[in-house]
C-alpha cells in the first residue's frame, strides 16, 4: 500500500512538473508571438524602453514620432519606443527590479543615481550628454483658481490658515522633492538661514497639505478634474498644461523664489547592452538636444536647455524668476539623505 | 406570503435594501456609462479602438484565459483532494488555499518582484533555465508576469465554489464505484464530475470576473503601456493623463470593462439557475 | 511545508498522491513560495528595526485607519448585507432577480473603475458629494470615502454567506415564535441570529480582511493625506517602494503584518465554519 502511494506520488510529481513546463513554454510562446506581432513584418524595427516620470506623456508621445522620423532618415531602421511613465522613484525602483528600459529620463538626477547604484549604469551618466545629461529643465510654481480668492503670490501665502494646499507627496514624487526645496529656500532667504524658523515655516505649508497624491499627476488631477484645495503647488509645465486646457479656470503664480528642476537622462547600460540598442538608445537622448527637439520641449512647456530657444520661448516661461539649482543643496545625494530619506527633516516636521 | 407578515414593515425593508442597492451598486454603474458618453459617440468609440486598448484587451484576455486554464486544473485537483480524503493537515492546506483572497493585492505583485525580480532570489535559477532552453523568459514587467500575478490574484476562486459543492454530496458514490474497480479518472468523469459542473462554471466565470478587473497587484509587474498594460492599468493611465477627453476616454475603457462584468454576472446567473435547478432535482 | 508527515485513513477513492502532489505543487508555485519571499525580505529587519517602523506615527495611523475603516465597512455591510438577504429570501418584488444578479458586481468590477468612479461621484463636483456638501459632509478624501469604498467592495461577501442559510431556515420558527407573542426584534434576535450567526461571522471576517488590504478602489478616494489620517496600509507599502530610497524590508514588513492580520481572521473563520458544521452535521 505505503509503496502505492508512493508512486501515486511520484505520478503526481511528473504530472506536475510536466504541467509546469508546458506553462512556461506556452508563457515563452505568448511573448515572442507579441513581440512578432507588434514588429510587423520589418525584421529591422528595433524597440527601445523609455522610462520616465508622470508629466513627460505628452511630451515623449511627440518626441518619439519625430525621432523615429529622423532616425529612419539617418540609419534606415524603423524604430519603435515603448513609453512607461510613474512616480519618479517607483520608475526607477521598476527599472532596479528587471523593467528592461533602455533609456531612462526621470525627474531628478538621484534616481538614476539610484539605478546606478544598483550597478545597471556606468557611473560616468552625468557627462554623457550636454549640461550634467539634462537636455531640459523646469520649476515648480503655484495653480491656483481664476481669480486667487486665498490671495496667494507666494511662498509664505501657504503658510497662511485657512488655505488648502494640493500638494505631491515628497517620500515618492519628484515634483515634490524639486518643490520642498524650493520653499525652503526661499525660508532659508527669509529667516536669514535659522534653520528652527525655517523648518516651522515649511512644517506649517505641509500642515494645510489636503490631499497628498503619491505623484503629480495625481495632484493635478486632484486639484483640476476632482476641484479640491486652493493651490497646487506643480511643476511648471503641469501648470501650463492645465491652463493650455482650461484657460478660463486658473492662474499661474510664479514665486519670487523657486528652484531650477533639472530632469536628467541616461542610457540604461546593461539593458542596451543586452537588448544591442546601445547605439539607438544614444542616438534617442542625444537627438533630444537637437533645435527640432528642443523646440518641441518648449512648445510642451519644459524649459529648453539651449539657452537661444529658451530665448524664443521667453513669452511662455517666467524667465525673470530667482531659481536656485539643486547645487545650493549640496547634490541630490545629499539633499536626499538631508530631506527625504526615513526620519530625515521631512518626516520630522511632518509627522510631528 | 405569510399571512402574519406585517406590509408596512416588508416595504419598509424593501425599500430601504432597494436604496442601498441602488445607491452602492447601480448609481456607479450608470455613473461610468453617463460618463464615457457624456462627450459623444465619436470620442467614445476613438477610445476603444486605440492601439493602446485594443493592445491592453489582449494582455487582459491572455491573463484570463491562463488564469481560468490553471486554476480550474488547480480547482478540480484539490476539491477532489479535499473532499475525498481525510488526512492530516487537511485544514491548514485548506487555509493556505484561501490565502490570495484575504491578501493585500499589493503584497501579491510585491511578493512575484522579491522572487522573480532582478535581485529576486530566484532569478539566477530562472536564467540557467532560460540559458538551457535558449529563451528570453522573464516573469516580471512582461506579460508572462501579468499572467503570473493574475493567477495568484484568483488562485482560490475556482476550488472555493466547488469544495462545499462537493462537500454536501459526499463521497459514497465514488466509494461505491471504486469498490466496485472503476478506475479513478472514470470515477471522476461519470459520478463527480457531473455534480460539479455547475459548481466549477461558476467558479470559472467569478475568476474569469476578477482577471479581468485585477488592479494593484498587476500595477507592480506590468510598466510598458501598449505592450504589458492590461484594461485597467490603460484605464489609469488615460485617467492619469488628466486632459478633460483622457478622462473621458478612461471612462470609455471602464465602460467596455463594466460591459464584460455585466456579461459575466449575467452568465454566472444563468449557471446558477441551471445548477440550482439541477440540486434540486 | 508539512506535506512529508500527511497522514490519513485509507481510501478505496484512488488519486490521494496524484491531487495531493498536484494541488501542494501548485500552491507552492504560485502561492507559498512568492509569499516565503516578503517572509525572507521582512526578517531582514532587526526586531528593533521592526518595532521602531510599527510604531512610527504615519504606520500606526495607517493601521488605524485601514483597520478602522474596513471594521466600520464591515459593520455597515453585515446590516445591509442581512438586510438585502433578507429581502431577496423572504419578499416577492419587481426586480427581486435583478438584484439578486447585481450583488456580485463589486467582485466583477474591476477595482480601478470603482475607484475612478465612486471619486468622481462624491468629490465635491460629482452629483453625491456635492449634496453632501450642502449639509457639511465631506465624503471623498476623507475616511468617510474609504468606508465608502470599502462597503463597496464588501457587500457581496456578507450578502453571499448569509443568503443559503435563510434560505434553509424555514419561515415557521419565526411564526411559532411570534405566535407565541414574541416581538419582530426579539425574534429576529434570539430565532433567525444565531442561526445565521456564523455565516454572518463568516462574511464579516471576509470583508473586512478585504477592506483591510484594499488598495485599487481606495486609493483614489482616500486622498491619501497623512494630516487627515486617510492613508492606508496599502498605500503606506506603496509609498516605501515608490520613494527614491527603496525600503524593500520596510514594505515586506509592513506586508507581513497585513498577512499576519488576514491568516489571523481566516483561522478564526475556519475555527468558527468548522464549529458551525460540526453543529449542523450533529
Amino acid at each position: 500500500m505505503n509503496r502505492r502511494k508512493d508512486t501515486l506520488k511520484k505520478i503526481g510529481a511528473l504530472a506536475v512538473a510536466s504541467m509546469l513546463c508546458a506553462g512556461m513554454l506556452a508563457g515563452c510562446n505568448g511573448k515572442h508571438d507579441d513581440a512578432g506581432s507588434s514588429e510587423g513584418s520589418d525584421a529591422k524595427a528595433i524597440t527601445l524602453t523609455n522610462v520616465s516620470y508622470d508629466p513627460t506623456r505628452e511630451l515623449y508621445e511627440e518626441y518619439n514620432k519625430i525621432f523615429a522620423v529622423h532616425y529612419e532618415e539617418e540609419t534606415g531602421s524603423r524604430i519603435e519606443v515603448v513609453q512607461s511613465h510613474g512616480g519618479s522613484g517607483a520608475q526607477a525602483r521598476s527599472v532596479i527590479e528587471g523593467n528592461d528600459a533602455d533609456v531612462v529620463t526621470l525627474a531628478l538626477a538621484h534616481d538614476i543615481t539610484s539605478i546606478e547604484e544598483a550597478g545597471m549604469i556606468e557611473s560616468d551618466w552625468m557627462d554623457e550628454f550636454e549640461g550634467n545629461s539634462s537636455p531640459y529643465k523646469s520649476t515648480i510654481v503655484l495653480l491656483v483658481r481664476k481669480g486667487n480668492e486665498k490671495d496667494i503670490h507666494d511662498w509664505d501665502d501657504l503658510a497662511k490658515d485657512g488655505v488648502d494646499i494640493i500638494a505631491p507627496d515628497p517620500k515618492s514624487s519628484g515634483a515634490a522633492d524639486w518643490g520642498f526645496l524650493a520653499m525652503w529656500n526661499y525660508a532659508e532667504r527669509k529667516f536669514d538661514g535659522d534653520e528652527q524658523q525655517v523648518k516651522d515655516f515649511v512644517a506649517k505649508i505641509y500642515r494645510n497639505v489636503l490631499v497628498m497624491d503619491s505623484g503629480a499627476r495625481g495632484s493635478t488631477t486632484t486639484f483640476v478634474e476632482n476641484g479640491q484645495g486652493d493651490v497646487l503647488v506643480a511643476w511648471e509645465n503641469e501648470a501650463l498644461l492645465s491652463l493650455t486646457e482650461y484657460p478660463e479656470d486658473y492662474e499661474i503664480i510664479t514665486p519670487s523664489v523657486s528652484i531650477l528642476a533639472e530632469p536628467s537622462v541616461a542610457i540604461v547600460d546593461e539593458n542596451a547592452d543586452r537588448n544591442g540598442t546601445q547605439e539607438a538608445a544614444r542616438a534617442y537622448l542625444e537627438y533630444l538636444y537637437s533645435d527640432d527637439a528642443q523646440r518641441l520641449i518648449g512648445e510642451n512647456y519644459y524649459r529648453p536647455s539651449n539657452e537661444a530657444i529658451l530665448e524664443e520661448f521667453q513669452d511662455v516661461f517666467d524667465l525673470s524668476v530667482d531659481l536656485c539649482t539643486i547645487d545650493d543643496f549640496g547634490g541630490w545625494n545629499q539633499a536626499y539623505a538631508d530631506f527625504f530619506a526615513d526620519d530625515a527633516i521631512f518626516d520630522k516636521i511632518y509627522s510631528r | 406570503m405569510k399571512k402574519q407578515s406585517n406590509p408596512i414593515v416588508k416595504w419598509i425593508l424593501i425599500g430601504t435594501s432597494a436604496a442601498f442597492f441602488l445607491l452602492m451598486l447601480v448609481l456607479p454603474l450608470f455613473e461610468v456609462l453617463y460618463r464615457s458618453l457624456k462627450d459623444g459617440w465619436e470620442l467614445f468609440s476613438s477610445a476603444l479602438t486605440a492601439e493602446y486598448t485594443l493592445s491592453a484587451l489582449k494582455v487582459t484576455l491572455i491573463a484570463t484565459v491562463f488564469a481560468l486554464a490553471v486554476n480550474t486544473l488547480f480547482g478540480i485537483m484539490a476539491s477532489w483532494l479535499l473532499t475525498k480524503f481525510d488526512f492530516r493537515g487537511k485544514n491548514i492546506l485548506s487555509a493556505l488555499i484561501d490565502i490570495p483572497f484575504s491578501i493585500s493585492p499589493v503584497i501579491a505583485g510585491l511578493a512575484y518582484i522579491m522572487t522573480f525580480g532582478r535581485s529576486g532570489w530566484a532569478t539566477p535559477l530562472l536564467n540557467q533555465i532560460n540559458e538551457l532552453l535558449g529563451t528570453d523568459l522573464s516573469l516580471v514587467f512582461s506579460v508572462p508576469g501579468v499572467v503570473l500575478v493574475t493567477i495568484f490574484v484568483t488562485f482560490p476562486f475556482i476550488s472555493r465554489e466547488t469544495i462545499p459543492l462537493l462537500n454536501t454530496i459526499g463521497r459514497d458514490e465514488e466509494i461505491a464505484a471504486a469498490q466496485m474497480g472503476a478506475s479513478g479518472l472514470v470515477i471522476f468523469r461519470d459520478i463527480t464530475f457531473p455534480h460539479m459542473k455547475w459548481g466549477l462554471l461558476y467558479g470559472m466565470i467569478l475568476c474569469a470576473a476578477r482577471a479581468f478587473g485585477e488592479f494593484g497587484a498587476v500595477y507592480a509587474v506590468s510598466k510598458a503601456r501598449g505592450k504589458t498594460f492590461t484594461l485597467p492599468l490603460e484605464i489609469d493611465a488615460l485617467y492619469m493623463a488628466g486632459s478633460a477627453d483622457s478622462i473621458t476616454q478612461a471612462f470609455a475603457v471602464s465602460s467596455l470593462l463594466v460591459c464584460m462584468a455585466v456579461i459575466m454576472l449575467v452568465l454566472k446567473n444563468i449557471v446558477e439557475y441551471h445548477g440550482k435547478k439541477k440540486n434540486a432535482i | 511545508m508539512g506535506k512529508a508527515r500527511v497522514t490519513r485513513k485509507k481510501s478505496v477513492i484512488p488519486g490521494f498522491g496524484l491531487t495531493l502532489g498536484v494541488t501542494v505543487a501548485m500552491l507552492s508555485l504560485f502561492v507559498l513560495i512568492p509569499l516565503a519571499s516578503v517572509l525572507a525580505y521582512s526578517f531582514r529587519l532587526s526586531g528593533q528595526e521592526f518595532i521602531r517602523l510599527m510604531t512610527r506615527p504615519n504606520v500606526v495611523q495607517a493601521f488605524a485607519t485601514s483597520i478602522g475603516c474596513a471594521l466600520a465597512a464591515a459593520l455597515i455591510n453585515c446590516l445591509f448585507g442581512t438586510l438585502l438577504a433578507w429581502v431577496l429570501v423572504r419578499y416577492d418584488f419587481p426586480g427581486k432577480r435583478l438584484m439578486d444578479g447585481m450583488i456580485e458586481l463589486p467582485f466583477a468590477l474591476p477595482t480601478a473603475v470603482a475607484g475612478i468612479t465612486l471619486t468622481k461621484m462624491y468629490s465635491n463636483n460629482g452629483f453625491l458629494g456635492r449634496a453632501l456638501e450642502s449639509v457639511g459632509i465631506q465624503a471623498a478624501y476623507s475616511k468617510l470615502g474609504i468606508v465608502i469604498a470599502m462597503v463597496f467592495i464588501g457587500i457581496p461577501f456578507v450578502t453571499r454567506a448569509v443568503q443559503p442559510v435563510l434560505e434553509k431556515l424555514s419561515p415557521f420558527y419565526e411564526e411559532a415564535s411570534m405566535m407565541l407573542g414574541a416581538s419582530r426584534l426579539r425574534t429576529f434576535c434570539s430565532v433567525i441570529l444565531p442561526e445565521i450567526a456564523p455565516a454572518l461571522l463568516t462574511g464579516f471576517g471576509l470583508a473586512l480582511a478585504r477592506g483591510i488590504g484594499e488598495y485599487g478602489s481606495v486609493i483614489y478616494i482616500s486622498g491619501n493625506s497623512e494630516k487627515n489620517g486617510t492613508q492606508v496600509v496599502s498605500y503606506i507599502i506603496m509609498q516605501k517602494l515608490n520613494s527614491g530610497n527603496v525600503d524593500y524590508e520596510g514594505a515586506a514588513a509592513l506586508a507581513l503584518m497585513l498577512l499576519i492580520i488576514s491568516f489571523a481572521m481566516l483561522f478564526v473563520l475556519n475555527i468558527v465554519q468548522h464549529a458551525a458544521s460540526r453543529r449542523t452535521n450533529a
